[in-house]
């Protein structure tokens, strides 16, 4: 095998000239591993979009400023992170912005009704959000029916229960116990809490995804079901769980929220759930599932974010914040298939030298 | 086991096996199983559509006061227009296995830029109309070039043209309301056919409805489109043109999303950025619960059109019945998932006693 390798370079195999490991080794350096190039274009924008925006205006990255821009991006971060499980299994979930709302207003009626601990609250609401989830992921693994139907469906039934559970009611800041309202308003180095908390669930979902077999199974699952199968991958529970993971990050999105925002009620979170998969998208998670991480799925959800403070601070129109974010999904599609094109060449003609 | 049961297990067996099977002459005379003529139009997955809103508006004037009047007629029509217009091209998108989640936009996009050109005066307002209309195409051939010419995925590329088509909507009118078009038009818009109460304007919708049934069931490049949906490879093969197909399936669902945004600006008289929002979804659920399988390939246009309806006629009835509107979106939903997951269940129940009569005819050991 050496043989031939060494000898192809004449016939114009790579271009240095080097040996062809070369050329495939240079994707495993360590500052490679780390940022893949899927994740790469997004951090770059999100650091170009924050540094610009700090040149412009300084007040961008104050210690106030900043804990904005957290605060606006954790909710979404935690969805964006669900949202990345099911979406590299090749599903999607619709259904986000209803549990969110769901979850909310119950959170809401907990605190105004009963005199349950927040730590319980905070469970309660996660396991409502599971339940939620879970009904999405049995439907679609024991139906058999596209997820895009399935979460369209529950989007709709999801939103009715609220409506009909809150019909006009809406709870207030002043109805929830200051020591919940103060997970957005306490900093701990800076970071407020809640923040914090949407940290800790990026790395350990993130390490799930990268170290754990049944993490692994996910993205086989998304790149191909029936091999996924074949290979003796327990398809169906696998998707099961990624949709009850994502209904309980929904249920603790939803209790944030709860925290964050002063009112809660029947309306809260819709049509949240378009701009949940825009940010994993322009976080490099492929559509078609198989391919992106929940890291990067995290810096999308923040670049989103981002970009409508970093709007207001340049003085632009507040009006082309919805536009920009159009192109920047686009501009993530089509770097996506860029990145896939080059590297499936490299691939072919690495093939085609061990031949 | 006498011989009258033989011949019935075993048809089904050979036909499951059918192109694996090695005793083929065998199998062709039992294999036209499936209904023909007649009962085939009147069992099928249409028909069944068309039973249900037979039965739903029988039973919605027969139970709810004051719903067989014109004024329900009218009401009910003028509120499903935007989505029927919409379900067809959509229709059309789905067979062929793509989707569209950027209609909605592209009407608040066209309705915004109606509302601007008409505020900023000068402009005869059929002109105007017929600018919309253009933004509307040409917003489609932006969507169909990237799915079609650069083939990328097109639940992604349309959820990027629907943020960025209702971002250009913001960009072009704002905060701001245009509501003072040529009185004349709006009235025509909302005027009914003598005492029918149906609306003058549905005579258009039917237009569009009958072009595009024409289009999807009797022409080569409608029945392309089933070709399309099951296989793009094998499309190819037979000589259809993929690319240009779909691209032109973009455009023409954003000229009719473009008309539906000239409605919906026309009948309430205003012009707004979130006109219409939303409104994809709405789209969707009514064209699935038609019939169209989301993988591709199965549908049909009168299936669609007694969905729209269906959905439609009970959210009327139930809001005139008084029951409130959360209930109707809890109904929305359920039809919707009711929908694919029963003939899925019905399929499996089917496939499971299929095997065991085939266990049954099997030789035992």
């Amino acid at each position: 095998m050496t043989n031939t390798t060494a000898t192809k370079p004449t016939g114009g195999g790579t271009p240095g000239g080097g040996p062809v490991t070369v050329s495939t080794e240079r994707t495993t350096g360590p500052i490679a591993s780390i940022l893949r190039p899927r994740e790469l274009p997004v951090t770059i924008a999100l650091v170009v979009l924050v540094l610009v925006t700090y040149l412009a205006n300084p007040l961008f990255l104050s210690a106030q400023g900043l804990k904005d821009l957290l605060l606006n991006a954790t909710i979404m971060i935690i969805l964006a992170v669900g949202q990345a499980l099911v979406i590299i299994t090749r599903n999607v979930d619709l259904s986000v912005g209803s549990i969110l709302g769901l979850v909310a207003f119950a959170t809401g009626t907990m605190f105004a009704t009963t005199d349950l601990p927040i730590i319980a609250v905070f469970l309660i609401a996660m396991l409502l959000g599971a339940v939620l989830g879970a009904i999405n992921g049995a439907l679609v693994t024991i139906a058999k029916v596209p997820a895009l139907v399935i979460t369209l469906g529950t989007l709709y039934i999801y939103r009715g229960l609220n409506n009909a559970w809150a019909g006009g009611t809406q709870y207030f800041a002043d109805d929830r116990p200051d020591a919940f309202g103060n997970l957005s308003v306490d900093t701990v180095l800076g970071f407020p809490v809640i923040t914090l908390i949407a940290i800790v669930v990026v790395v350990i979902v993130a390490v799930y995804m990268a170290g754990a077999r049944s993490g692994r199974d996910l993205y086989a699952i998304g790149s191909d079901p029936d091999a996924a199968k074949l290979f003796g991958i327990p398809v169906g529970r696998r998707v099961f769980l990624a949709f009850l993971a994502n209904g309980l990050l929904a249920g603790l999105a939803g209790v944030l929220y709860a925290s964050r925002f002063n009112s809660v009620g029947a309306t809260t979170g819709t049509g949240m759930e378009l701009d949940v998969v825009a940010a994993a998208v322009v976080g490099g998670v492929a559509i078609f599932g198989g391919s992106g991480s929940v890291a990067g799925a995290a810096v999308g959800a923040i670049l989103l974010t981002t970009i409508t403070s970093a709007l207001t601070a340049l003085r632009v129109d507040k009006f082309w914040q919805q536009a920009i974010v159009g192109i920047l999904i686009l501009a993530a599609i089509i770097i996506d298939r860029v990145a896939s094109l080059r590297t499936a060449k490299k691939l072919r003609m690495s093939e085609a030298r061990d031949v | 086991m006498s011989d009258l049961l033989t011949p019935a297990p075993k048809a089904p067996f050979t036909k499951g096996s059918g192109p694996l099977g090695t005793d083929t002459t065998g199998v062709l005379v039992s294999e036209p199983k499936g209904r023909t003529g007649l009962s085939r139009i009147m069992l099928g997955r249409d028909a069944i559509m068309i039973y249900a809103l037979l039965v739903v508006v029988i039973g919605a004037c027969l139970l709810i006061p004051r719903f067989a009047s014109p004024v329900t007629v009218g009401f009910l029509l003028l509120d499903v227009i935007p989505i029927l217009l919409i379900a067809m091209p959509m229709t059309l998108v789905i067979i062929t296995g793509e989707i569209d989640l950027s209609v909605a936009s592209t009407a608040g996009l066209t309705s915004a830029v109606i509302g601007v050109l008409w505020a900023g005066g000068g402009m005869d307002i059929w002109l105007v109309l017929f600018i919309g209309l253009l933004v509307g195409v040409v917003a489609g051939a932006f969507n169909g070039f990237l799915i079609a010419v650069v083939g990328l995925p097109s639940l992604a590329v349309t959820i990027g043209t629907l943020a960025l088509f209702r971002g250009l909507a913001l960009v072009v009118i704002g905060d701001n309301a245009v509501a003072n078009f040529p009185p004349d038009l709006t009235a025509f818009f909302t005027s009914k056919i003598g005492s029918t109460g149906i609306p003058v304007i549905m005579v258009g919708v039917l237009v569009v409805v009958l072009a595009f049934g024409v289009i999807l069931h009797v022409t080569p490049f409608g029945r392309g489109l089933y070709a399309l949906g099951f296989s793009t490879e094998a499309a190819s093969f037979v000589g259809i043109k993929v690319a240009r197909s779909k691209f032109w399936l973009y455009v023409a669902t954003g000229g009719v999303s473009a008309l539906a945004g000239i409605f919906w600006t026309l009948r309430y008289s205003s012009a707004r950025s979130d006109n219409a929002s939303g409104l994809e979804l709405a789209v969707i659920a009514a064209v699935l619960l038609g019939g169209v399988s989301i993988f591709g390939g199965k549908g049909s246009i009168p299936g669609v059109v007694a969905g729209v309806l269906l959905i439609g006629t009970i959210n009327y009835g139930l809001r005139l019945g008084r029951v409130s509107d959360v209930v109707l979106i809890i109904v929305t939903g359920t039809l919707l998932i009711a929908s694919v997951v029963g003939p899925s269940i019905f399929e499996s129940i089917k496939q499971w006693n299929h095997h065991r009569r085939i266990r049954r005819s099997l030789p035992q050991h």
